[in-house]
């Protein structure tokens, strides 16, 4: 029977993963120098165990033989019988990291970098104290070669309780049938009177006689798991002098060869079975290995959650096409109750299907103890990272995105937020300096921020920045939102001098849109000597959104919920017009850009008139502009379907969707809208 | 046929040796560490065959040998360890607590079902 490996091997692939980011957090935690914590080492030990046995099996030998070494300094920690020092933490920490890349590579058929993987052995083979070989080398077997033989006689007595383990001579007997012809011959001398015979153990034994050409270690390989639970002799039978037996110790043709020739035939086969596995690997490779493809692994709570709810549905369903069977007008009310009904589960259901594509953010925030302690040690900085909210839940392919954003984010407060011990010593702060990350959920969406206590944004360098490149103009008065907004600027982000004077900026450009890629938003608050902190807004899931159907002309399109502040009418004479930035509302004692998307869409028959139609007050950004639409139609959930996949990209535009009525409808790209008419601010 | 309960906790592993075995025609239970594994037996499942995993978070496989040799129903069922240990001194701690066998990781399908059809006859 052929069975095809690859269909576990997904499995092994993610709980390998799994496995190394318990290896990392148990690694990050062990305190070096300190008592041992036999449970946080066995934990650890027990990641890299199941790795290895799984690559071995699953035919990934580099991995196997890179996680063993891994696994025998654990085991030394583990017996203390090695110290865990800074030295030994950092080498396996590194050496996961490694283990972390080769697993990648064996995922999707790539190279390795062997150096590294060959430096990092090194490594461990020293504080193993071991010899430093070649990966490839294995102990060859140099037991001299017994001579071939006859047969064997083997006297086989077993101690009393050798049943207990759950060996069944017959079984050995059988196996002993198949190496040659057998003759059994038991030995009743010890068995007992009935009345002191104990059933459960075992009296006989037995004499056998195995005539055939099978070597000695098959034999013996019959008797391995009986070893210690039995006497066993083992002799050849020599019945006359032949020109076998008699033969000098040199290896008899007949056995070596065929043995060794057993072993490369299996070798020969494991090999194929691996290039079947690899070519059906490379047919399914557009399935498996693309990570945006892969699995998820779901609680069995969310899965009976759906079922649950799938049962409420099909009562609702069959309340209803009871209702139809004769349906006359006094049932109305009834209808109406069941349609409600009908409408409660659909949304429950959508909800709880969402959440099978949740995970909790953890699966990102667990990377950055490890960051944050690397980057310290590099920059001489003392940090305590502080970490809330990890079970907070996330779309599956929203954590995907926002890992990258992050670890730039972190990686920026450490480097250019926190001052320096000393420095911050001098400013009256403890030594030791503070990065925040948290996950929250608030009113639909998914909050992450991330703060600091440093030195906060320079607030004169980005100002003077911003009128130097032309991006702000001289003498207007611009809030500080509004100068920090700058660092977002890609002009300005990658100017080095920004970053070196304000702290900040390097990439920050790229950290938005890739926010901005899984419809988020992300706004930033400083205080100077105080902290900055960068908050990231991001929605539940990237299927569905909450929309605001709006009228222009004969179109409808769709304004995200969350975008919208609120809907007024305005009076014509509280608009002025301003030269070069359009229309401008006095609003609430704010300017409020207008911007007309009948023009922007060039439709026809859109009400023109500013007092005839509404102006959707909406924020993105942290900036707010008044969209001109001829009428608010309904709310509904919106399902998202791609413009780029199915038709181009275009400006002001995020997606569309079909809408109730078979029309189709257009989802507004609000920070879009709002960068394309308004440039700078 | 034969009654396996299977004990691992690799998912890749559980699902391999469970998928193989099944294939030959077996009724696979799985547990996916030795506190379930034994939950399972004392709960009534009888077994002809254990196959168990020795590195195992909340009970490992060693203990799990010791705990099932007390139960009356296990007490001569064979049970094997799935270890990576070629050396004797760990095959010995399985054998110790109580274990027929082993089959020694790295293994394929075809050398689990040739061991489990040795101990099954």
């Amino acid at each position: 029977m052929a069975i095809d490996l690859a269909q576990f091997i997904q499995t092994f692939f993610e709980e390998s993963f799994e496995g190394l980011d318990v290896m990392e957090a148990g690694l990050l935690a062990l305190e070096p120098d300190a008592a041992v914590d036999l449970e946080q080492i066995n934990t650890i030990f027990r990641a890299a165990h199941s790795i290895k046995g799984g690559s071995g099996t699953f035919g990934f030998k580099n991995v196997t033989d890179f996680t063993h070494l891994m696994e025998t300094l654990l085991d030394k920690m583990r017996e203390g019988r090695m110290a865990i020092s800074r030295a030994a933490v950092n080498t396996l920490l590194e050496s996961v990291d490694c283990l972390r890349e080769m697993l990648v590579a064996a995922r999707e058929n790539a190279q390795v970098d062997d150096e590294r993987v060959q430096a990092l052995r090194d490594r461990l083979m020293q504080l193993l104290e071991l010899k430093q070989t070649a990966p490839t080398a294995t102990p060859a077997s140099d037991e001299p070669t017994p001579p071939q033989t006859l047969g064997w006689c083997i006297q086989f007595q077993p101690y009393p309780q050798m049943m207990h383990s759950g060996n069944d001579p017959v079984r050995m007997f059988r196996e002993l049938a198949e190496l040659g012809e057998l003759t059994v011959r038991p030995d009743v001398a010890r068995l007992p009177r009935l009345a002191d015979l104990q059933p459960e153990d075992c009296y006989l034994s037995w004499e056998l006689e195995l005539v055939g050409l099978a070597p000695h270690d098959a034999v013996a390989e019959v008797f391995a798991w009986v070893e210690g639970d039995c006497e066993l002799t083992l002799t050849p039978l020599v019945e006359a002098v032949t020109p076998v037996s008699a033969a000098p110790p040199l290896p008899s043709p007949a056995v070596r060869p065929g043995t060794a020739e057993e072993g490369q035939q299996g070798e020969l086969l494991l090999e194929r079975r691996q290039t079947e596995d690899r070519r059906k690997g490379d047919r399914r490779a557009s399935a498996v290995t693309t990570p945006d493809g892969g699995s998820i692994r779901v609680g069995i709570d969310k899965v009976d959650a759906v079922i649950n709810l799938v049962g409420e549905l099909v009562t609702t369903q069959s309340m209803l096409s009871a209702l139809g069977e004769g349906f006359d007008m006094s049932r109305l009310d009834k209808l109406h109750e069941a349609l409600d009904q009908l409408d409660r589960n659909t949304r429950d259901l959508q909800e709880h299907v969402m959440r099978i594509r949740m995970l909790p953010v953890s699966s990102v925030f667990s990377r950055f103890p490890r960051l944050v302690h690397d980057m310290s040690g590099k920059l001489g900085k003392e940090v305590d990272l502080r970490i809330n909210g990890e079970q907070t839940e996330l779309d599956k392919t929203v954590i995907e995105k926002i890992g990258d954003p992050l670890v730039h984010l972190i990686r920026n407060s450490l480097d250019h937020g926190l001052e320096p011990p000393d420095e911050r010593v001098r400013a009256g702060k403890p030594a030791t300096g503070v990065i925040s990350l948290d996950a929250y959920h608030k009113s639909g969406s998914i909050f992450i921020e991330v703060g600091d206590d440093g030195r906060g944004l320079n607030r004169e360098a980005l100002l003077r920045k911003g009128l130097d490149t032309g991006l702000l103009k001289a003498g207007e008065d611009y809030s500080d939102e509004q100068i920090y907004e700058l660092i977002f600027h890609p002009g300005l982000s990658t100017a080095k001098q920004i970053s070196d004077v304000s702290g900040r900026g390097v990439g920050m450009d790229v950290v938005r849109r890739n926010i901005q890629d899984v419809g988020g938003s992300i706004q930033i608050t400083s205080q100077p000597g105080k902290g900055a902190r960068i908050t990231i807004c991001l929605p539940l899931t990237l299927a569905i959104l909450d929309g605001q159907l709006v009228s222009i002309g004969q179109d409808c399109y769709i304004i995200p919920l969350l975008s919208v502040i609120e809907s007024v009418q305005i009076r014509a004479d509280a608009v002025n017009r301003v030269a070069g930035k359009g229309e401008i509302l006095r609003f609430r004692g704010q300017p409020l850009p207008i911007l007309r998307l009948y023009e922007l869409f060039g439709t026809e028959d859109a009400v023109t008139d500013l007092e005839k139609g509404l102006l959707v007050v909406v924020e993105a950004d942290g900036r707010q502009v008044g969209l001109f639409v001829d009428d608010l139609e309904g709310q509904q959930q919106i399902s998202i379907k791609s413009l780029e996949k199915n038709f181009r990209r275009v400006s002001g535009v995020a997606g569309a969707t079909i809408l109730g009525d078979g029309r189709v409808g257009l989802i507004l790209d609000i920070s879009g809208l709002i960068r394309v008419n308004n440039p700078v601010l | 046929m034969a009654n396996i309960l299977v004990v691992d906790d690799s998912a890749s592993m559980r699902q391999m040796v469970e998928f193989t075995l099944k294939e030959a025609g077996h009724q696979v239970t799985v547990a996916e560490d030795g506190q379930a594994a034994l939950a399972i037996a004392k709960g009534g499942l009888t077994s002809d065959l254990v196959i168990t995993d020795v590195n195992m978070p909340n009970m490992d496989g060693i203990t799990l040998i010791r705990e099932l040799r007390s139960l009356p129903a296990y007490k001569f069922t064979p049970i094997l360890t799935l270890t990576t240990e070629s050396t004797t001194e760990k095959k010995m701690e399985g054998k110790d607590a109580g274990a027929t066998g082993w089959i020694v990781k790295p293994f394929n399908p075809e050398k689990l079902l040739a061991t489990v059809n040795k101990v099954l006859g």
